[in-house]
């Protein structure tokens, strides 16, 4: 795999992370996604990177709550509505 | 403004993220744990501050992220952001050239999927100072855009996204040496890039 060094290239790899992210105007994200239209090498590091985000996001945002936790919450609230100013 | 009695049913729902967004920053279970409920006693204190219509989620965040910092932050040693060194752009991509295998017919996600266990990519994250870890998280976890995540920090928008690209790098360096550690991709491949400067951090 050749890393991508055209002018262009390099230009659009600097904006990944803000394609990604969601973070270009229309036009900035519209340019970019022409050039990736065109080129085999930007497209294969956007989409690595684009599932990459996916993995982090799946597995970074799964763990099981310990047992007991939403009821301790919810048991706080129970004491401050009754207004005695006590948490817990 | 809004109601306290209707925070509880407007805001449960996001206790799983939240906890799995507090477990990334304490790194324990204990500490979680309490960090989850201080965020939901702080939110239910503060309701009435809560601007009905606005988001409820990124409120809540705000209130986790702040607790976090001030509460747990402090105990810690806070590390200078020249601790991560120096890595490539595109680290991991360029370093797993042959990781993406259409004869086996599955995309990279799927392939990323199956090699990397959850707790190896949870560890890479959680192996992250404090400065680049919260950003990650906010973003790449929780899917919260730089504005948002400029406004819970205190920071302009620029560090938030230098601190989310090093990071990110840091996070897939992290990911590439347990993958050469466990023998999933050469270390041939990794060879050019592991003698460049600043990288032994």
């Amino acid at each position: 795999m050749t890393a991508p060094d055209m002018p262009d290239c390099s230009q659009t790899i600097k904006e990944l992370d803000l394609f990604l992210d969601g973070e270009l105007s229309d036009r900035e994200r519209d340019a970019v996604r022409h050039h990736l239209d065109g080129c085999m090498d930007c497209l294969g590091a956007f989409d690595f990177h684009a599932e990459l985000k996916i993995v982090v996001a799946t597995k970074c945002n799964n763990d099981e709550m310990p047992p007991g936790l939403l009821s301790k919450i919810e048991q706080c609230f129970g004491v401050d509505f009754d207004g005695d100013g006590i948490i817990g | 403004m809004a109601d306290q009695a209707d925070f509880a049913d407007q805001a449960m729902q996001y206790a799983p993220q939240l906890y799995s967004a507090a477990l990334r920053m304490t790194r324990n279970r204990a500490d979680a744990e309490d960090l989850v409920q201080e965020c939901y006693l702080k939110g239910f204190r503060s309701f009435h501050t809560f601007t009905e219509g606005t988001n409820l989620r990124a409120w809540l965040f705000r209130i986790l992220t702040n607790t976090y910092i001030n509460k747990y932050r402090a105990k810690q040693r806070r590390p200078d952001e020249s601790d991560l060194g120096e890595i490539e752009d595109l680290y991991l991509y360029k370093n797993l050239g042959t990781f993406d295998d259409p004869s086996i017919g599955r995309s990279a996600e799927e392939s990323l999927m199956a090699m990397l266990p959850d707790d190896e990519v949870k560890q890479a994250l959680e192996s992250l100072p404090d400065n680049f870890r919260i950003p990650v998280i906010l973003a790449d976890v929780d899917g919260f855009a730089y504005k948002e995540i400029a406004e819970m920090l205190e920071i302009p928008i620029g560090t938030v996204m230098s601190r989310l690209h090093r990071g990110r790098k840091a996070m897939q360096k992290a990911l590439h040496d347990y993958a050469l550690a466990r023998g999933l991709v050469a270390a041939e491949s990794a060879g050019a890039v592991d003698g460049s400067p600043g990288q032994e951090n």
